[in-house]
């Protein structure tokens, strides 16, 4: 695969392809503009929310070719060719919403909502993989996301609320 | 824009990326999943002139069996590692240790070889590579070179990889089935870099000890193998140890860090109690027939 191989040197911008939400989009950035930076600024999605910026928190998730990943860890030219699936493309329009965010909303995961966008990504990728979990596999699951307002019990039913509801259809 | 500029190279096999370190020198480092570079370089505690991302280079990741060993890729990233049948069948003890680093979302990224090359000495997955006498392939401007898990890992974050040489591959020998293999740690939540931690293969022939291998997790300035202790259970009956007194002797002569979380003393206490838990549960898997 020789075409895409880059060599830039340092503050030089470069040009990256890649799909978010299903759309095929283009940008110039600097090799040291991260995933949720360039996502939030050149391509106005703010929905992913940055709090820690190193890795800890888990504000900035996003979905990564299907995984769910820390875009403040993945610099936007390494995005190059991928397909990007952040808070704005879940629902399948602007009047819906998916049976992990209706769940969050009718069992108080949210608060002030800062975190919230990474909490839906995080367990939307956890819940395609985990369709049945229990108790102990949600709290396992939901470790890498930080909320500093519910006490994470609202969330955790509300993990279980969305497993029930997509295991019926 | 938090780390400081830098020049971005993907190299598409490993002799361009061999290349590439050698040209660029002191100043470029590998990023691989940039799970443990990346924060680094948002705290400007790294910055780089150079990086050269191998997530491209062409047969980097994933795993195959070779000659009595499980040949893992550098790229192989953590998820495989937990989810690949391969694995959890030739290597139990790495299957059993990747759960335990950080986050799912942590593991989509990161990679064996990031994390055996960032030689965090709390880390699991250097403390297993240590335990099973793990080889490292290391691929430089001149060729590649092996090196045993006991003389890659120098010092605190410190490894025998020189600034234009690859990690490429590690190989892990495959024990006999019917072998015992178990992880025991300590960490103040769930996902955090272990306080202390012990990982142990055992093998059981008529009754008696034939194989052992004791890891130790955050209990130095690398991770550590118990081999006296090894040695000294070798040969013995699996029924009659007492397993508090092995621990014991594991952690004996190590001198753990101290810091907020949790002094030396403490380490080396709690140490001794994973090591006594980790090899009572490996033995009671091994099939002592
Ligand atoms: C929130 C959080 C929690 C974490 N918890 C844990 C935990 O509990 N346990 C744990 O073990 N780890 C933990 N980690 C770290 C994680 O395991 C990393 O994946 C790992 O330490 C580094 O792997 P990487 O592929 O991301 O490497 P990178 O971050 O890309 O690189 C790390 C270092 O290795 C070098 N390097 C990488 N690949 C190669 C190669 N092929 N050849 C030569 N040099 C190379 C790089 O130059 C760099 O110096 C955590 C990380 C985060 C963000
Ligand atoms: S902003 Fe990315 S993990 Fe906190
Ligand atoms: S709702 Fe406020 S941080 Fe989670």
């Amino acid at each position: 695969m020789a075409e895409i191989t880059a060599t830039q040197d340092a503050g030089t911008e470069m040009e990256v392809a890649l799909t978010v939400n299903g759309e095929a989009r283009r940008v110039r950035v600097e090799p040291r503009k991260t995933l949720a930076d360039t996502l939030r600024e050149d391509l106005g999605l703010t929905g992913t929310h940055l709090g820690c910026e190193h890795g800890v928190c888990g504000a900035c998730t996003v979905l990564l070719d299907g995984a769910a990943v820390r875009a403040c860890l993945v610099f936007a030219v390494q995005a190059e060719g991928a397909e990007v699936t952040t808070i704005e493309g879940l629902a399948a329009d602007a009047d819906s919403l998916t049976a992990v965010q209706r769940a969050f909303r009718e069992h108080h995961g949210l608060q002030c909502g800062f975190c919230t966008p990474g909490f839906v990504l995080s367990v939307t990728a956890f819940l395609r993989d985990n369709p049945a979990p229990g108790e102990e596999e949600i709290r396992d699951g939901l470790s890498g996301n930080l909320c500093r307002c519910t006490g994470y019990q609202g969330i955790i039913r509300a993990v279980k609320a969305a497993a029930e509801e997509m295991g019926r259809r | 824009m938090k780390p400081a500029p830098f020049g971005y190279h993907a190299p598409a096999d490993v002799a361009e990326a061999t290349a590439l370190l050698s040209e660029l020198g002191d100043d470029a480092k590998v990023l691989a999943g940039g799970q443990s570079l990346v924060p680094m370089m948002a705290l400007r505690l790294a910055r780089p002139e150079q990086v050269v991302d191998v997530n491209r280079v062409a047969g980097l990741g994933g795993v195959r069996r070779e000659n009595g060993t499980l040949v893992v890729g550098a790229t192989t990233r953590h998820v495989a590692l937990e989810r690949d049948p391969v694995v959890a069948a030739a290597v139990p003890l790495l299957a059993r240790a990747a759960p335990y680093i950080g986050h799912f979302q942590i593991r989509n990224r990161g990679t064996l070889g990031g994390s055996l090359a960032h030689a965090d000495a709390a880390a699991e997955l250097p403390a297993v590579a240590r335990a099973l006498d793990a080889e490292f392939e290391l691929a430089g401007p001149d060729g590649t070179r092996r090196v045993a898990a006991a003389a890659f890992f120098r010092t605190l974050f410190t490894t025998a990889l020189e600034p234009d040489e690859l990690l490429v591959a590690v190989r892990f020998p495959i024990w006999r089935p019917r072998s015992g293999f178990a992880v025991a740690e300590v960490a103040r939540r769930h996902g955090d870099f272990a306080l202390a931690g012990a990982v142990c293969g055992v093998q059981v022939d008529a009754g008696r000890i034939s194989r052992v291998a004791i890891g130790l997790i955050g209990m130095g300035s690398v991770p550590l193998r118990a081999e006296a202790v090894e040695r000294s259970l070798t040969g013995s009956e699996a029924a009659a140890l007492d397993l508090d007194d092995v621990g014991a002797q594991a952690v004996a002569g190590t001198d753990p860090p101290s810091d907020v979380h949790a002094g030396t003393h403490y380490r080396a206490k709690v140490g001794a109690a994973l090591v006594a838990r980790a090899l009572s549960t490996a033995l009671k898997e091994a099939d002592h027939g």
